[in-house]
């Protein structure tokens, strides 16, 4: 079984390449980077903890969940662990199925988990080589047979996401 | 006696001032009684107590469970991945 969390540099042409199916006519690749800010603050380098061997599992779990719930051909999550700098990738997704709906879906879904549902912890490196924790949420564990996406809020990110539920429903 | 492994994650790892260590408690002790001789220990814990939720052998407990001998006790702050 690959591992899931990396401490080194993930390369997502690899992801990718790991969920490519021929059955599969659509696949969505997620891949997060380390922004230069955070609520206006200059940005110099990030760095993850891991509870890896809880890490391991629990994303192992939810990509199990993910394949019971949309017919997914294959999907792929690894996450940082460790010092990244700006411009470095954090997280991957890559997720193939049969039609593109349901690969988006699935890809949003896992993104979305990641940031709450996993033993991960983020210090953020500013000016001066400073640290500081990022602020998070109590790890939320729910199954993945809860709504596959919270209530769009007032975002883009929300208001693009309803955009596209529409279509699907549609 | 039971010997359980306690492990501190991100700020509970800070203000434990340890990555983890080994605790010796009454049989029929339950994560509680864990986290107390924890709280106790550390007392710079105290002010994470009610944001850190608990993963008994790497899967999130109440604080009634019970323990066993070789159980790993991890304290979890709040978490933000990706």
């Amino acid at each position: 079984m690959k591992s899931r969390i990396s401490r080194k540099p993930i390369d997502p042409a690899k992801a990718l390449e790991s969920v490519m199916d021929e059955d599969a006519g659509g696949v969505v690749l997620f891949v997060g980077t380390i922004r230069n800010q955070t609520n206006g603050k200059k940005v110099k380098g990030l760095e993850y903890e891991v509870y890896r061997r809880m890490a391991e599992r629990e994303i192992a779990k939810l990509e199990e969940g993910i394949r019971k719930r949309w017919p997914v051909k294959s999907i792929r999550l690894v996450h940082r662990e460790g010092k990244l700098e700006v411009g470095e990738v954090s997280v991957v997704v890559a997720v193939s199925a049969v039609h593109r709906e349901e690969a988006f879906e699935a890809a949003w879904y896992a993104i979305d988990r990641i940031k709450e549902s996993f033993p991960i912890w983020k210090r953020e490196k500013f000016r001066g080589g400073r640290y500081a924790w990022a602020k998070g949420n109590p790890i939320q564990n729910y199954p993945v047979s809860a709504p596959a996406m919270r209530e769009p809020q007032a975002s883009s990110r929300g208001t693009v996401h309803r955009r596209k539920r529409s279509l699907v429903e549609a | 006696m039971i010997r359980v492994k306690m492990i501190y994650f991100a700020q509970a790892r800070e203000a434990a001032g340890t990555k983890g260590e080994e605790f010796s408690l009454d049989k029929q002790s339950s994560v509680k009684t864990a986290l107390s001789k924890a709280f106790e220990a550390h007392p710079k814990l105290r002010p994470l107590e009610k944001s850190i939720k608990v993963a008994l052998n790497e899967e999130i407990t109440q604080e009634d469970a019970r323990l066993k001998e070789g159980d790993r006790v991890a304290l979890l702050p709040p978490v933000v991945g990706g």
